[in-house]
């Protein structure tokens, strides 16, 4: 009975693990930019290696193999995000730079009745938002 | 379902190699490559269990690892290579 339910909860994480996986494939080849594309890949990587792994963590029982599966997970859900930020930094320092999006203009007319925050220091934050 | 994981890893891989390929900028066979490097990882791990033979999960845990760091320090060398300016502004991949 345990097995049963073990089996098949394992097969339900892999499968979704290979749902995911293929999804992010498919945007990394057919994104049309390269920040979209990272998108799709920094994502989809994260994830679908925390179901796979959680999958076979489900087939390995309580063994030794369980301990190096978490390790191989811890080890995939620090440097994973790392390396997608140090590319997105890098990409951003170098001639892929992102196009600056024009401020959008002032609404002509103000429908909400609450006070606007005209204190000076919440200007900047605003309007640099947008800079790395 | 062991055997269906294999073939999306080998799938998934080989779309990367292709983005890798196409890539037009350096960035972009970076990320390709650095996927496939997670993805090897996943299939040592899965192929392990294929044969059960748990005790290559080793090489998974040192593959996860070399990856991680080979990534950072291509990442750093054409960091450092655009940021000097020495070097042609726009930086390809060829």
């Amino acid at each position: 009975m345990i097995e049963t339910v073990q089996s098949f909860a394992s097969g339900t994480l892999l499968l979704l693990g290979c749902f995911f996986m293929l999804t992010g494939a498919v945007g990394v080849l057919r994104f049309p930019d390269f920040y979209s594309r990272m998108h799709a890949a920094g994502i989809t990587d994260t994830l679908a290696t925390l179901l796979i792994i959680s999958g076979l963590m489900l087939t390995a029982g309580w063994s030794l193999a369980l301990f190096k599966l978490a390790l191989i997970m811890l080890f995939i859900f620090f440097t994973s995000p790392t390396a997608s930020h140090a590319l997105a930094r890098s990409a951003q320092l170098s001639a892929l730079r992102l196009p600056q999006i024009a401020p959008e203009p002032a609404p002509t007319e103000m429908t909400n009745s609450q006070p606007v925050d005209t204190s000076p220091d919440a200007e900047p934050e605003a309007a640099d938002s947008t800079r790395v | 379902m062991l055997n269906a994981t294999l073939i999306a890893l080998l799938v998934v891989m080989t779309l990367a190699l292709i983005r890798a390929i196409k890539g037009p900028t350096i960035h972009d066979r970076i990320l390709a490559v650095n996927m496939f490097g997670t993805k090897t990882v996943l299939l040592i791990a899965v192929i392990c269990f294929t044969f059960g033979e748990p005790e290559y999960l080793d090489i998974a845990i040192v593959y996860a690892l070399i990856n991680f760091v080979s990534v950072i320090g291509v990442l750093r060398y054409f960091e450092f290579r655009t940021r000097n300016g020495n070097g042609a502004p726009e930086v390809t991949g060829d």
